[in-house]
């Protein structure tokens, strides 16, 4: 392995370029070491003006997520050492507006999230005497996997849909909707539908599949997205069939 | 925000980026992806092509000749066989995507994905089976 590797990294200064160019940059390569670290050695040592997102460094916060040589990645989850001899490519987040740098504009996805109600709705709440609502585990198998979700927005970075569609509401939204649909404790459901069975919902999705494979927690947002069309399908069939049926 | 606005410390100019027209290009899989999307387009030519059959049987055993001989033609016969491999395409992509769509519980036990494939592969199997048999009889 060698000792030392180029980054190659997007920079975006809007007070002095028109577009982003690569700046390359050359950081030590070490066994342990992310791309994350590689950045952050270049903010301590070589640039101190490299703009980015991170936190917690170690794939629970969802904030350092980039384009790493045309991937989406959780850059502190990528090894340099996988990329050696180099060079390493790293751009912001593809499919969102880029502020500068490395650091892209998420009002878009946090306002979509909002949207699908992302909490435990409860038509009636229980009086706080009644005690916590019980679920057993085969009950929470049954959303765990998308409870997962760190909002990282890798799925929408390698979504054609969204990259075309910005209107499309997306992966981890749909997904995260699923997860309190899902929920035996949830009776949101209806209120969601309203938001999720319009086009720019899950028909707008085309099933290519790239946000599960993007997805660093195996929350599998396209499966959730495909299961979410079969129901709603079913339910369409179900009430023009049989009109009088509780829906 | 007006992307020509100056920029300013307190007034960001975002740079948006553009797809390509040919971004599904630029991997395996989205090009995988179009042309599962594309096979669909065969799928509708399978199903008129067998229509036309159907129509020429109906109208007589002239008809049915007639019909013979334009499908043997180098042009048809070469489009049914671009057309076969996209309807093979459509058929085992979409068998392998229906686990991810499908939930089935057995006993409480969610199936694993590969059985569902695999009863898909098995049904689709059987009725070409019993479609190759009523055909050869």
């Amino acid at each position: 392995m060698p000792d030392r590797i180029t980054l190659q990294v997007a920079r975006y200064r809007p007070e002095q370029e028109a577009e982003p160019t690569l700046q390359h940059f050359e950081v030590p390569c070490r066994k342990e070491w992310v791309v994350l670290d590689g950045l952050n050695y270049i903010k301590d040592h070589l640039d101190g003006t490299l703009s980015y997102r991170w936190s917690c460094r170690m794939g629970c916060c969802g904030s350092c997520g980039m384009t790493v040589n045309g991937e989406p990645k959780l850059t502190c989850a990528t090894f340099l050492a996988d990329y050696a001899p180099g060079p390493v490519r790293v751009e912001p987040l593809r499919n969102f507006p880029i502020i500068r740098d490395l650091v892209v504009e998420i009002s878009d996805f946090m306002r979509k999230l909002v949207q699908v109600k992302p909490w435990i709705v409860r038509k009636e709440e229980k009086p706080l005497a009644d005690g916590e609502y019980r679920q057993t585990p085969e009950q929470m198998d049954e959303y765990h996997q998308y409870s997962m979700c760190i909002n990282c927005m890798l799925c929408y970075a390698a979504c054609p849909v969204y990259g075309l569609d910005p209107k499309f509401i997306g992966p981890a939204a749909i997904a995260l909707a699923q997860r309190y649909n899902l929920d035996s404790r949830d009776q949101g459901a209806t209120e969601r539908s309203a938001v999720l069975s319009e086009h720019e919902g899950i028909w707008g999705c085309t099933f290519v599949g790239e946000c599960t494979k993007a997805c660093p927690q195996d929350v599998d947002p396209a499966g959730a997205i495909q299961r979410y069309k079969l129901r709603t399908a079913l339910d369409t069939l179900k009430a023009f069939f049989m009109p009088w049926g509780d829906r | 925000m007006n992307e020509r606005t100056a920029y300013t410390e307190f007034h960001p100019r975002w740079y948006r980026t553009r797809m390509s027209t040919w971004w599904w290009l630029k991997r395996p899989s989205y090009l995988a992806f179009i042309l599962r999307e594309l096979s669909s387009v065969f799928v509708a030519w399978f199903i008129v092509f067998t229509l036309l059959l159907v129509r020429a049987v109906g109208e007589g055993k002239e008809a049915y000749e007639g019909f013979l001989a334009w499908s043997s033609a180098p042009l048809v016969l070469a489009l049914n066989v671009v057309t076969l491999f996209f309807v093979v395409f459509h058929a085992i992509t979409w068998f392998n995507l229906a686990p991810q769509a499908m939930v089935v519980r057995l006993r409480g036990q969610r199936v694993p994905g590969f059985w569902i494939a695999a009863a898909n592969y098995l049904a689709w199997t059987l009725v070409s089976a019993l479609v190759a048999w009523l055909l050869l009889q």
